[in-house]
């Protein structure tokens, strides 16, 4: 294992690389070779199953994270590889030459956060959401209760409270909930 | 007739040459969604030529409620109402791997006996929901006696789930730190008295189903998944153990107790939809052993639940994991990702039919009879809910 990290940190360039608890460890990878990275991983060391692929929205820094969970059943390691890229034009290499299922995943990125995958089998096509027009609803500045204000009416008798000041009010009646 | 798109080899992802409905050849058809239980909830769009299936399509987002987008807004205790909607027929696998990763963020350790009752949960849900399936399966195959018997059983082990947790299906049991509660008195003898009756009922049910003539007929060949599509289409669980790979997490990666059990992983070779209900069969016998080997062997005394700090303002100190269980569909897990503050940063839940009903499906859907197609579906075994998080 560390032999192998040894190796992709020299070859491509890979950083941040952490075990995160024994059999995942998380590594970091440029966009430019990503794809070539993961092609290696998968027929040279056995990194063969593809656990998932999803994104996460940094938008303080201005960039998305792709993470690839990929996972080699001989050894029981599982390798999380990121690949960060920008949010503007988000756009990646499609990756579903290496696995047959990754276009599904591919697909949701693209309806969720609004990252491209050009040449994806049906990338275009909607995925759970249909005839959505506002922003990709998975990017952070997309804002649930503002949507939900805006497109639906509340009906009469539906009052809402706070949660969790409701259970502190209930849990510790006697401090006015713990404030 | 014209021949049905083929795929030369597992990674070809050439679409097909898109099919003229106006030449009169072909018929659209829609399966689903109309069935709120183990398929339903999503649908395939089928093109028949005559009664043969040459193009399926499947369409999810019937049920999509943006769970993983609801959780980045919500307190990790909050989000205990969440995580058990997403696999409506088997919340509790999402209960303890929601727990189990914010633990391993927050570094709380889990008493003993507090893994062995979740191990137990965990079995018990395995069970009731193969029940479930079994009833479905044979359903789809015109099969009606079954589901009456299976679904019987499913629900006195769900009275053993109401008595246990107070909630017959989303149980909220398995709880940061531990579990809520341990087993009521006279429980135990009471679920033994149950997994008897499971399994005397499963014998019967192998006979009516597993060797009945027209079960076999239809599902023998149907939905053949061929060993080198399993792992460039992430195929898991049963339906990867009917093509031959011994592949099990509770085996290969044991996680709460089941390092201390003794069972072996099941395994097929034909991967045909006859061939991923006798695995899914033995696996249920498997489950009554292991839960047997539970009450038998779990410690009767001891905390069941760790010192905790207030989960009302609980903040967990930046990092990320991913961990996974094995569910009656496969691998289940849970990527969760914190950023030191009280809210997590993104949660990603990889269900088994993210995969089976979509890629899968679409590709075993070719060539099909449509009589058949229900019988498939139900041979993935698929929830939807976990594909629309």
């Amino acid at each position: 294992m560390n032999s192998m990290l040894e190796r992709l940190s020299k070859e491509f360039r890979v950083t941040d690389i952490t075990e995160r608890h024994p059999g995942l460890t998380t590594l970091t990878a440029d966009k430019d070779v990503a794809e070539t990275l993961l092609r290696e991983l998968r027929d040279r060391e056995g990194y063969t199953h593809l656990n998932f692929m999803t994104a996460i929205d940094y938008i303080e820094r201005g960039v998305f994270t792709l993470v690839y969970m990929l996972h080699n059943y001989a050894t029981k390691s599982t390798l999380s590889v990121h690949v960060n890229i920008d949010r503007v034009n988000a756009e990646m290499t499609s990756i579903h030459t290496l696995w047959a299922q990754a276009w599904t995943y591919q697909r949701e990125l693209r309806e969720l956060w609004g990252i491209n995958f050009p040449g994806s089998p049906r990338v275009e096509e909607d995925f759970c959401l249909e005839g959505w027009e506002e922003i990709p609803p998975m990017r952070r500045e997309f804002d649930t209760v503002e949507y939900c204000e805006r497109t639906f009416t509340s009906r009469e008798g539906r009052g809402t409270v706070n949660p969790r000041e409701h259970m502190a009010e209930i849990i510790f009646p006697n401090r006015g909930g713990d404030k | 007739m014209p021949q049905p798109p083929t795929h030369s080899s597992s990674l070809d992802m050439a679409q097909p040459e898109p099919i003229d409905l106006s030449s009169g050849k072909y018929v659209k058809l829609w399966q689903g969604p109309q069935h709120p239980g183990i398929t339903g909830n999503m649908s395939l769009e089928l093109t028949l030529c005559g009664d043969e299936i040459v193009e399926c399509k499947t369409h999810v987002g019937y049920l999509h409620r943006g769970f993983e987008k609801f959780m980045e807004r919500r307190t990790y205790i909050q989000n205990f109402t969440v995580v058990c909607r997403i696999a409506v027929p088997e919340p509790t696998f999402n209960e303890y791997l929601y727990s189990a990763a914010i633990e391993e963020l927050a570094g709380i350790e889990v008493p003993e006996r507090a893994n062995w009752l979740r191990a137990l949960n965990l079995e018990m849900m395995r069970l009731a929901s193969f029940l479930m399936w079994t009833g479905g399966m044979s359903g789809a195959f015109g099969l009606y006696t079954v589901p009456n018997w299976t679904l019987t059983y499913r629900d006195y082990i769900l009275d053993l789930f109401e008595e246990l947790t107070g909630a017959r299906i989303y149980h909220m049991y398995i709880v940061p730190g531990g579990v809520r509660n341990v087993l009521p008195d006279g429980w135990k003898a009471r679920a033994l008295e149950i997994l008897k009756g499971t399994e005397k009922m499963m014998r019967e049910v192998d006979r009516v189903m597993m060797n009945n003539a027209v079960f076999k007929a239809r599902s023998k060949g149907l939905g053949l998944i061929p060993p080198d599509m399993v792992d460039p289409y992430g195929i898991v669980g049963p339906n990867a153990r009917a093509a031959g790979f011994k592949r099990d997490l509770r085996k290969d990666e044991p996680y709460l107790v089941y390092d201390q059990l003794d069972f072996e992983v099941v395994t097929a070779t034909a991967s045909d939809a006859y061939e991923r209900a006798w695995v899914r069969q033995q696996e249920i016998f498997q489950c009554i052993n292991l839960i047997r080997q539970m009450l038998e062997r779990m410690p009767d005394s001891g905390p069941f639940q760790a010192q905790m700090p207030n989960v009302l303002h609980w903040k967990i100190p930046p990092g990320e994991t991913y961990l996974k269980a094995e569910c009656t569909r496969g691998e289940y897990g849970y990527y969760v990702v914190t950023d030191g503050s009280e809210y997590v940063r993104r949660v990603h839940v990889r269900g088994p039919s993210y995969t089976h009903a979509i890629a899968v499906m679409e590709r075993l859907a070719v060539g099909t009879n449509i009589a058949d197609i229900a019988g498939l579906m139900v041979s993935l075994h698929t929830y939807p809910p976990e594909i629309e998080r």
